[in-house]
C-alpha cells in the first residue's frame, strides 16, 4: 500500500513537471524567446543601470515639470477610483445575493461588473484616445472604467460575507429596504471596503502610468518623453518619484486598515 | 501614581467629549467610573475606527473635487467626448469585424500573449518559492524575512511598464525585455502570497521534524512545500489570469508582440473600433476560460487534499 501512495505521488509529480516542461519549451518557441539573452540581459541592465540610470545633479532641473504631472496622476487615480466606489457601491447592492432588489437587476449589475472588468485597460485608452485625445479626461475614464468592474465584484463579495443575519433581524422588526442598507449592510461591510478602495488606488497610480505611456498623459508620457530622447537620468528621476509616491500612500494606506479592520 | 492621574484626566476627556452626545452627563460620568460592564452605545461615535473611515471618505472626496475644479479641459467639449465615446463603444462592441487578419492569425497571436504570460508566471514562480521561504517568518529569521519584504515592496512600486521600458534598453524591445520586466511583479505578488500559505502551517510540524534531525531543506520539502502545495498552485493560476492581462498591455505599450500589439494598432494607429471590439472579444472570451479553468482546478485540488 505505502508502496503505491509513493509511486503514485512520483507519477503525479512526474507528468506535472513534463507538462510544465512541454509547456514551457512551447511558448519559448512560439514567442520567439531567447532563453540566454534574456538572462544576460538581467545582468547588462544591472551593469546598464548601475552607469546610466540614476538622477544625477543635472537632472534635478526636471523637477518643476514633473511634479505637476505626478501630481495630476495621483490626483486622477484618486478621484477616477473614488467616484468608481460610489458607482460601484450602488452596483454592488443592486447585484449581491443578499441585498438585491430582483432578479433582473441582479444580473444586470453583475453583467456590467464582468464585462468592465474584462475589458482590457488598453482597449479603454485606445477607444477613448479617440474622443478626448491627450487629455487627462482620457486617463481618467480609461482607470475609472477599469476600477468601476473590479470594486462592484470586491463589494459584492464583501456584502455577501457581512451575512443574512442582520438583515434578517431588522426585516423583522419591519425595518424598510434603505434603513436595512443604512444601519445593517454598510456600517458592517465599510471597513472592508475602505480597505479595497485604497487597495484599488495603488493599483490604479501604476496602470496611471500605464495608460500615460499609451495615451500620452500625466507622469507615463514624462517618463516616456525622457525614455525616448534618451535622457535617463531624467527617466530615472522619474521612477524615483514614482517609487516614493507609491510606497508612502502603501503605507498610509497599511496604517488606515490596522486602524479599521 | 501619575499613571493613575492620566487616566483620571483622560477619563475626564472622554466624559466630557461625551456630553456633547450626552445631555446627561453627570450620571454617564458615575456610571463609567465605578461600574465595569458599561454600555458603550455613544462611545462608538467617537471610536478610532469610525474617525478613521469618515477622515479617509473626506480625504477622498476633497481630492476628488480638487482634481475636477483644476483640471485642464484644454477646449474638449466634454459632453461632446462622452456621446462620441458612447458612440465609439457601440460600433466597438455590436460591430466587431477584423479586416487586417483572419481568424487563425488572431488566434496565433493570443497564443503567444498566453505564452508570454506563462513564460512570466513560471519565472516569477520558481524565484518566488525560493524567496517566499525565506520571507516566511517560520521558516527564516526576522532579518532575512524583513529585507526580502523591504525588496518586494520596492520591486512593486515600480510599475510593469517601466521594468520592461528599462530591461528594454539591456535586451531590445521585444519578447526578452517583456518576460524580464513582467516577471519583477510576479516575483513580488508571488513571494508575498507564498510566504503566507507556508506561514499557515502549523508550527508543531517543523519543531518534530527539527526534533527528529530533519535539516532544513528536508522540513521544506517534507513539510512545508507539501501541506501548502494546494494554496501554491491556486494563487499561481491567478497570478496567470494577471500576467495574460498584462501582456495584453506590455505588447500595446512595449512592442512586446502577440495579441496586444495587434489591439495598439488597431486602437492608435488604423483607429479601426470595429477591430478593437473584435480584439477585446476575444480576450475576454480567454479571460473567461482561464477563470473558469482555474476555479475547476481549485475546486479538485481541493477535493484531492
Amino acid at each position: 500500500m505505502r508502496d503505491d501512495i509513493f509511486t503514485k505521488r512520483r507519477n503525479g509529480n512526474l507528468v506535472f513537471f513534463l507538462a510544465l516542461l512541454i509547456l514551457s519549451v512551447g511558448s519559448i518557441i512560439i514567442t520567439e524567446y531567447d532563453v540566454i539573452k534574456g538572462f544576460t540581459s538581467i545582468t547588462k541592465a544591472v551593469i546598464w543601470g548601475g552607469s546610466n540610470f540614476y538622477p544625477d545633479a543635472e537632472s534635478l532641473r526636471i523637477l518643476p515639470e514633473i511634479f505637476p504631472k505626478l501630481q495630476e496622476t495621483v490626483l486622477m487615480s484618486i478621484a477616477a477610483t473614488t467616484v468608481a466606489a460610489v458607482l460601484a457601491l450602488v452596483l454592488s447592492l443592486a447585484g449581491s445575493q443578499t441585498t438585491r432588489i430582483n432578479r433582473i437587476f441582479s444580473i444586470v449589475s453583475r453583467g456590467i461588473a464582468s464585462l468592465f472588468r474584462n475589458i482590457p485597460i488598453v482597449a479603454w485608452a485606445m477607444v477613448l484616445m479617440i474622443s478626448f485625445s491627450q487629455s487627462p479626461l482620457t486617463g481618467y475614464l480609461a482607470i475609472f472604467f477599469g476600477s468601476l468592474g473590479f470594486l462592484t465584484r470586491a463589494f459584492m463579495e464583501t456584502i455577501d460575507e457581512v451575512g443574512n443575519n442582520s438583515i434578517e433581524a431588522l426585516q423583522a422588526t419591519g425595518a424598510s429596504y434603505f434603513h436595512i442598507i443604512f444601519q445593517a449592510v454598510l456600517p458592517a461591510s465599510m471597513p472592508q471596503m475602505i480597505s479595497w478602495l485604497l487597495y484599488m488606488i495603488e493599483t490604479n497610480i501604476r496602470d496611471a502610468t500605464l495608460v500615460g505611456v499609451l495615451t500620452g498623459t500625466g507622469i507615463g508620457f514624462s517618463f516616456d518623453l525622457y525614455y525616448k530622447r534618451f535622457d535617463y537620468h531624467a527617466a530615472s528621476l522619474v521612477v524615483l518619484l514614482i517609487v516614493i509616491t507609491v510606497i508612502v500612500i502603501e503605507l498610509v494606506s497599511n496604517n488606515v486598515r490596522r486602524v479599521i479592520l | 501614581m501619575q499613571f493613575k492621574e492620566l487616566i483620571v484626566q483622560e477619563t475626564n476627556n472622554i466624559c466630557e467629549q461625551l456630553s456633547s452626545y450626552e445631555d446627561r452627563h453627570t450620571s454617564f460620568k458615575e456610571l463609567f467610573l465605578t461600574k465595569d460592564t458599561i454600555n458603550f452605545g455613544p462611545i462608538k461615535l467617537l471610536d478610532r475606527a469610525s474617525i478613521a473611515m469618515r477622515t479617509v471618505i473626506l480625504f477622498l472626496t476633497v481630492l476628488t473635487i480638487y482634481f475636477f475644479s483644476t483640471l485642464d479641459y484644454q477646449s474638449i467639449d466634454v459632453l461632446k467626448g462622452f456621446t462620441d465615446t458612447f458612440v465609439n463603444f457601440k460600433t466597438m462592441l455590436l460591430n466587431p469585424y477584423a479586416q487586417r487578419f483572419t481568424l487563425g492569425e488572431a488566434f496565433y497571436n493570443v497564443v503567444v500573449t498566453l505564452g508570454l504570460a506563462f513564460l512570466t508566471t513560471l519565472i516569477g514562480g520558481i524565484v518566488a518559492l525560493l524567496l517566499g521561504l525565506l520571507a516566511a517568518q517560520n521558516l527564516a529569521p526576522k532579518q532575512v524575512t524583513n529585507l526580502i519584504k523591504g525588496f518586494v515592496a520596492i520591486i512593486r512600486a515600480v510599475p510593469t511598464i517601466l521594468w520592461v521600458l528599462i530591461f528594454a534598453v539591456a535586451a531590445g524591445l521585444g519578447s526578452a525585455a517583456a518576460i524580464i520586466g513582467m516577471s519583477f511583479h510576479s516575483i513580488s505578488y508571488l513571494t508575498k502570497a507564498y510566504s503566507e500559505s507556508f506561514e499557515d502551517l502549523d508550527r508543531s510540524v517543523i519543531e518534530a521534524l527539527m526534533a527528529s534531525g530533519a535539516n532544513w531543506w528536508q522540513i521544506v520539502f517534507q513539510a512545508v512545500i507539501p501541506s501548502s502545495v494546494t494554496y501554491l498552485l491556486s494563487w499561481t493560476f491567478l497570478r496567470f489570469e494577471i500576467n495574460f492581462a498584462n501582456a495584453v498591455a506590455m505588447g500595446a505599450a512595449a512592442g512586446a508582440g502577440g495579441i496586444g500589439f495587434d489591439l495598439f494598432m488597431a486602437g492608435g494607429f488604423y483607429f479601426d473600433l470595429r477591430e478593437v471590439g473584435f480584439i477585446t472579444y476575444l480576450i475576454i472570451a480567454i479571460a473567461i476560460v482561464l477563470e473558469v479553468f482555474s476555479t475547476n482546478i481549485k475546486g479538485k485540488l481541493q477535493k484531492s487534499i
